[in-house]
């Protein structure tokens, strides 16, 4: 294992030392011979003591003059892992959203590595579910039903995960990147020594049966990624409302597998109490198509009201930026941003948000993104598709008729 | 109680800024900083040893320059600084760093709670804590806002959820992460700065901690990164003024048609 420059590819031209965030590159002024024989007085050398091997230099080097090499774990029966399988996660047995969002990216890549798709559905009584996800795209649903199942806890859902993948031998196994999907994908990799790789907004699979990961790391300002070559399953969350479902095709042919755990999987050292309702909004900004966010450029507490009618109108959730929580206009469950949530709705609206980075990062994956302010500088202009420059008192009123009457015809 | 917070020290975000032709966020010189989430991680073990008695220990895993991060919330009032730093270390995924943290947290020893922030900025897995807590075969409780009761053996809190908040129960030890709402974190005092300034930070390599050589660092992590980009973001969208509010509505409204959300 170690980092390097190839001191005949480096040309001294600075890239790796500008990418570099932990100020472990230096460049040092030592002449020395090119492989094709030209001379030149600049050579990167990389501090050892500061360097986190984070790896985001070495595809920009443009001579590939950076070297990182890794010894790679051997993993036994790893042949044995084909399949691939989803997690159908429930909120207190209902089935979210994201359970046939993932359905349908599982079936493409179980499609191209011509293998079946499994979906993992765990909760108190299983209905018609596992026939809804068969409709989906899922060639065999395994059913774990027992009353304890009803709300997630980590231990006795980790339990039966680990259960079933040591059973099934999943090459590929999804979760949503929820907070229950994180819980327990992350509990689960730990204990059986596996790859994770959290909140990936692409995959796809080469022809070694590599699961390609592409997720957004700093916020989104860079993308990665990340393979897991030796270890199985290949685990990974996935962003909510990144992948389309497939839509329901009732005469689809599937399997139902009812599996029996074993009664000391479902023991839990925590006790669940009790969960109570978010009654800000009927809307959470995690699940939401469109939000509606609202910046320091409200002036005050009561003016999120405004936005809030907006919200209902069409059908979306509000957002808030930092500045806003930290001075108590709105509860934190909806800050946007790095310290907040990372969002990506298909429409997001800022109102009176300058658009500071911290911000930036946690909406820009939004698919489209309509910005109103004053200011004709402020940087949220950058990354909106629309950009309304002007009074946000003046134009939301106006706005908010004409959207009205589009979505009442 | 003995409380230990694990940190980290990451980029500043408030030093990149977007590139105004690449539209790629591009970062001015070398800032580093303690995870704001795990601030909040400190205070919380501050407040509770307060209340409780007994101490907060600190362990971050990174360069030798991850010191800076220890004194800083040695500054808060965090009783030891723990700095688990070596070669050996470096790479790591957020197994191989879930591995070592449990590893650091078995050698400090007889823990009633271990704190951590919900996630770090610069990666954003939110995976790392709860690896912790399976690699040491203790309950988790992740995105807590708040502590209901705690006492010498158990704990009640509340867990922020995407409908709203959970409130679960558990016995001690546990590990927990935090969310922002959870608390303001202080400032440092000028004693405390005076205490960070002669502190004394402890430094561990993978023997003091009976680390597996194959499963630290960059060796130990199953998970490697194939390739790093910089998308470009900036849009170049259209403008449009307060006098020009019907054309932008109806961009907009087109937009919603074509994504089906009307």
């Amino acid at each position: 294992m170690g980092i390097g420059v190839i001191k005949n590819k480096c040309t001294g031209c600075g890239i790796c030392f500008k990418i570099c965030q932990y100020g472990a590159i230096e460049m040092i002024e030592e002449s020395h011979t090119l492989e094709n024989g030209k001379e030149v007085g600049r050579l990167a050398v990389i501090d050892l003591g500061k360097c986190t091997l984070c790896n985001e230099c070495i595809k920009p080097c443009p001579t590939n003059a950076i070297e990182l090499k890794a010894e790679t774990h051997k993993f036994e029966g790893k042949e044995n892992y084909k399949d691939v399988m989803v997690f159908a996660e429930q909120r207190r047995d209902e089935l979210e959203g994201a359970a046939f969002e993932l359905v349908g990216k599982g079936r493409e890549l179980a499609d191209k590595l011509e293998v079946n798709l499994y979906a993992l559905l765990l909760g108190k009584n299983p209905k018609d579910k596992p026939e809804k996800l068969i409709a989906s795209g899922v060639d065999k649903v395994i059913v774990v039903s027992d009353d304890s199942l009803f709300n997630f806890l980590p231990e006795p859902y980790t339990n039966i995960l680990i259960d079933i993948i040591k059973k099934y031998k999943p090459s590929i196994f999804l979760a949503p990147s929820t907070t229950q999907g994180r819980a327990l994908l992350s509990r689960t990799a730990a204990t059986i020594y596996t790859g994770l790789t959290a909140d990936c907004t692409g995959l796809d699979v080469d022809s070694d049966g590599n699961l390609l990961q592409t997720r957004p790391a700093f916020g989104g300002s860079i993308k990665a990624r990340i393979l897991t070559p030796n270890m199985r399953p290949q685990m990974a969350t996935v962003r909510p409302k990144v992948f389309k479902p497939l839509g329901e095709d009732p005469d689809r042919k599937g399997e139902v597998i009812e599996e029996k755990v074993a009664a000391d999987l479902l023991k839990s050292t925590t006790t669940f109490e009790k969960w109570i309702k978010d009654t800000t909004s009927a809307i959470s900004i995690d699940d939401a198509d469109i939000i509606i966010s609202g910046g320091r450029g409200l002036g005050c507490s009561d003016n999120f009201k405004i936005l809030f009618e907006l919200a209902e109108i069409l059908g979306g959730a509000v957002g808030a930026s930092r500045p806003t929580v930290d001075e108590g206009w709105i509860p934190y469950s909806h800050q946007v941003g790095q310290t907040g949530k990372t969002v990506g709705p298909k429409l997001y609206m800022a109102v009176g948000i300058s658009g500071a980075i911290q911000h930036l990062e946690g909406m820009r994956s939004s698919d489209f993104i309509v910005a109103i302010n004053k200011d004709p500088e402020a940087p949220i202009f950058k990354v909106a598709d629309v950009g309304i420059i002007g009074d946000l008192f003046e134009v939301i009123p106006v706005l908010k008729e004409k959207l009205k009457r589009a979505v009442n015809v | 109680m003995k409380i230990i917070v694990c940190i980290k020290q990451v980029p500043d975000p408030e030093h990149a800024k977007m590139d105004e032709k690449s539209g790629t966020v591009v970062r001015e010189g070398v800032e580093l900083m303690v995870n704001p989430f795990d601030l909040y991680a400190v205070e919380e073990g501050l407040r509770l040893k307060e209340k409780m008695g007994g101490e907060v220990v600190v362990i971050s895993m990174g360069p030798p320059q991850a010191e800076k991060a220890l004194r800083e919330v040695i500054g808060m009032g965090v009783d030891k600084g723990i700095l688990l730093t070596s070669r050996d270390f470096a790479g790591a995924d957020t197994w191989a760093t879930s591995y070592t943290l449990a590893k650091a947290c078995e050698k400090v020893g007889e823990y009633d709670l271990i704190i951590c922030g919900k996630q770090a900025i610069d990666g954003d897995t939110a995976q790392v804590g709860p690896g912790i807590a399976a690699q040491l075969g203790i309950p988790q409780m992740t995105f807590v806002r708040k502590i209901d009761e705690i006492s010498e053996d158990k704990i009640k809190a509340e867990r922020l959820v995407e409908d709203g908040y959970e409130v679960i129960s558990s016995p001690l030890p546990l590990l927990l992460t935090v969310v922002k709402e959870i608390n303001e974190p202080r400032l440092p005092t000028l004693r405390g700065r005076l205490n960070a300034k002669k502190a004394i930070i402890t430094k561990w390599g993978p023997e003091d901690i009976n680390a597996e050589k194959d499963k630290i660092g960059m060796n130990g992590s199953p998970t490697m990164v194939d390739e790093i980009y910089t998308p470009d973001l900036s849009k170049n969208g259209k403008i449009f003024t307060s006098d020009q509010l019907g054309e932008a509505a109806e961009e907009i409204i087109k937009k919603q048609k074509e994504m089906g959300l009307i």
